[in-house]
């Protein structure tokens, strides 16, 4: 047993925490998210290239630098920490993963644009119906020929505007919450046919609805089997949401440590607020949850790759703890702030309001208990 | 002891329906219907209809225009008011000032102010808070020296609410810099269009301007103005500190919320039922009910119990506290039901169609609602520092 990184594991987040400490200060990150793009592309093009981060969990074989799921983790929990709006969850982990389940001539030719930094692909899952069941799809795929015909409305893609491909799941088969019928495409993200309504998120970020009408999309668009997609989507999202733990791990750090730089500065009644003891007590339970968090999302990284009960139950089991977290650190930081705290002017409140949205990103403390209920206490 | 309403307070239940379903403003009920931000000519709408029936302030003495209701009559306009979901009322004249002028004003300040206070002529500020100056509030710096028949004051407040629509501000200001720090306070009605007088804007977390920052240079102020003797001003604060928290219970704006967030899981999908069938947001949602039944049953116990006419006293925090917890709840709960529209950020919307809707209207306020309802633990006294009010006055430690 060892719970210590590597050399390289520690070179990623110290090269990646240096070079966002360099561009990705507050309002740096307030002005280009802000600005119509709602990004600074040069900093994906800087994590390609000069920094080789993009290639974070891939194998050296495609150019990576051959990690995995802990290489992510370290990569999401520094975008945490500055509140990154990068797509890197979309589309290294999301869609890389994929790419690296599949493997093949598909993998082949997708990872290393990744890699470069000339991919940016939007994971388009949900629908407005399906709240966080990956299988209750309406949108359809018919197969047409050598290709298929897509049809649907998928909600809430974040980085659609920004994507040059997008990840679609879509039904190939089967009633709308069957098990068998799902599929995986990725698909050209300016494709005819394909709608998008841009907007930006609470959390600082850029999304799209995206309506599908009758999009003639090719053969090998299709990733793994026909109707047979769904182990590997849950397998995906169960990735992408040890990640976002490991992103809530970085949100809820700052959370904290603003809190307590802030309640050292703050002085009422004479003293600095810090030396009541009620709000101690409180940044003690807020350092606890901080603890948790990052302990729950190496145990639930670490095992990503059991058989899917054991995985299933180990990332609902991180997810639901981050959630509940998230959501304590991040309102009692806005708590302990005061009137300041709810202002758009300081970071804290934009920490908040990331913390929030992850509380809920691929499924609520609620729905990651109850599926962790239904694999480990079944009756 | 009961709880029914007798046949009269059934008649008089029977009248406020009546009214407000034929004199609420329909262009009004479409706009809070779509979530669209209320201008000042929005808020004031209701608030005319109100004051020519004659019904704009319940809770004032007969004598300076209250409408003598009896407690139950007064719980029933709430009631109802929440239920046809109208448009709150500004408080800080109806429910602030008011309540200071015509218990500590002057007979000119009573006969000039409060009849402008009912009609609506005049938008009222509340100048407390200071940069420095939040829960300690008696720290404050802005000062007011004399200068004949005059005040001049200078200092800078700050989370001054609606500030941008206001024609005159309450303020709280040190006469007095020797003195102990609560004895040095007066209370000191200022006309905004005074010179020297700068409104700024603070942008809160869901994008609003709401609050804002107001900067005072070398303000000129008569001394006719100042409310109560000079370094007494803290004698109003508490009072109308005391006020501001029983409103802050928001007990029937609750039960509305409450229904509003059971249609949304209603409407909402889980799986192929509505979330409401959902035995773990069910739950959430009775625990909210159960809680709001509390909160409203305390109330109720000080509204119509043995105390009933001594004034709001520190058993006010108890529901300020209850009341903002519940409010903040209602909010989370409705983000937690709209799911994955939660995240689209309405006010970057641009020009759409029907075909292609970003998600249900319910939806586009649900995050940014969550985020400024936190300022209800923090305004008004922060709920630490009611804490703080009912262990010192309630429990005596």
């Amino acid at each position: 047993m060892d719970f210590t990184y590597t050399e390289t594991q520690d070179m990623i987040r110290d090269t990646l925490a240096r070079f966002l400490g360099d561009t990705y200060d507050f309002e740096t990150r307030q002005k280009f998210i802000n600005s119509d793009a709602g990004r600074d592309p040069a900093i994906w093009t800087a994590l390609a290239h000069e920094l080789g981060m993009l290639g974070a969990p891939f194998a050296e074989e495609h150019g990576g630098l051959g990690g995995g799921a802990l290489e992510n983790a370290i990569v999401m929990e520094e975008l945490g920490k500055v509140i990154g709006v990068e797509p890197y969850l979309p589309t290294v982990v999301i869609a890389g993963g994929a790419l690296k389940a599949v493997g093949g001539a598909q993998a082949d030719a997708m990872i290393p644009e990744i890699i470069a930094g000339n991919a940016i692909i939007a994971f388009a899952y949900a629908e407005p119906q399906g709240r966080y069941d990956l299988a209750n799809l309406r949108t359809t795929a018919k197969k047409d020929g050598a290709g298929y015909v897509l049809s649907g409305h998928k909600s809430v893609v974040y980085a659609a505007p920004w994507a040059t491909h997008l990840l679609v799941t879509a039904r190939t088969g089967g009633n709308a919450r069957d098990r068998d019928g799902v599929s995986l495409f990725l698909i050209d993200a300016n494709l005819p046919g394909i709608v998008r309504r841009d907007y930006p998120t609470v959390d600082g970020s850029r999304a799209s609805e995206i309506y599908f009408e009758n999009v003639a999309i090719p053969g090998d668009a299709l990733l793994g089997g026909e109707g047979t997609g769904l182990p590997l989507i849950e397998q995906i999202v169960d990735e992408a949401t040890v990640a976002v733990c490991a992103e809530a791990t970085g949100v809820m750090q700052k959370l904290h440590e603003g809190t307590l730089e802030y309640t050292q500065q703050r002085k009422q009644f004479g003293v600095p607020i810090a030396k009541f003891q009620v709000l101690q007590h409180r940044m003690v339970d807020m350092f606890m949850e901080v603890e948790q968090a990052r302990s729950m999302t190496i145990m639930g990284t670490l095992k990503l790759g059991l058989p899917a009960n054991e995985r299933m139950a180990a990332v609902s089991a991180a997810k639901a703890k981050v959630a509940r977290g998230a959501n304590f650190v991040g309102q009692n930081a806005i708590q302990t702030h005061g009137g300041i705290g709810i202002t758009q002017e300081l970071a804290i409140g934009h920490y908040f309001k990331r913390a929030t949205m992850i509380e809920g990103q691929f499924g609520s403390a609620d729905h990651h208990m109850d599926r962790y209920e239904r694999i480990t206490l079944a009756d | 002891m009961d709880m029914e309403f007798s046949p009269e307070d059934l008649a008089f239940q029977q009248e406020v329906r009546d009214f407000i379903a034929e004199n609420y403003p329909a262009d009004l009920r479409d706009k809070q219907d779509e979530g669209e931000e209320m201008s000042k000519e929005d808020f004031l709408a209701w608030h005319k209809i109100l004051y020519k029936k004659g019904w704009i302030a319940p809770a004032w003495p007969v004598e300076y225009g209250g409408t003598g209701w009896t407690p139950t009559q007064r719980f029933i306009w709430s009631e109802e008011t929440a239920r046809a979901d109208c448009i709150r009322l500004m408080p800080f004249g109806l429910a602030m000032v008011g309540p200071v002028i015509y218990t500590f004003g002057t007979p000119e300040q009573k006969a000039h102010f409060l009849p402008r206070i009912l009609s609506g002529e005049d938008w009222w500020c509340q100048g407390y808070s200071e940069p420095g100056s939040g829960s300690d509030l008696a720290s404050l710096r802005t000062t007011a020296v004399a200068d004949g028949d005059d005040y001049i004051v200078n200092g800078q407040k700050t989370w001054t609410t609606l500030a941008q629509h206001a024609d005159w501000g309450f303020f709280l200001v040190r006469t007095d810099k020797e003195a102990k720090q609560q004895e040095g306070i007066s209370f000191l009605l200022i006309d905004m269009k005074s010179p020297g007088i700068t409104v700024r804007p603070i942008i809160t977390l869901g994008g609003e301007h709401e609050v804002n920052e107001v900067w005072l240079e070398d303000v000129r102020v008569p001394q006719s103005q100042r409310v109560y003797d000079e370094n007494k001003g803290w004698t109003c604060a508490k009072f109308l500190l005391a006020h501001e928290r029983t409103g802050i219970a928001g007990v029937a704006a609750s039960k509305r919320g409450i229904e509003k967030v059971k249609a949304i899981a209603r409407t909402e999908l889980d799986g192929d039922k509505p979330l409401l069938a959902n035995a773990f947001f069910k739950r959430k949602v009775a625990e909210l009910e159960v809680d709001l039944a509390a909160l409203e049953f305390t109330e109720l116990r000080s509204l119509a119990g043995p105390n009933a006419n001594r004034g709001p006293g520190p058993e006010s925090s108890l529901l300020k506290i209850k009341g903002s917890e519940i409010q903040q709840r209602l909010t989370e709960l409705t983000l937690e039901a709209v799911g994955h529209y939660g995240a689209p950020y309405f006010r970057g919307f641009g020009e759409g169609d029907n075909e292609h809707p970003i998600g249900p209207d319910y939806a586009h306020r649900a995050a940014p609602t969550y985020f400024n309802m936190r300022k209800t633990t923090i305004y008004g006294g922060s709920n630490e520092i009611q804490r703080n009010i009912i262990a010192k006055m309630v429990l005596g430690l």
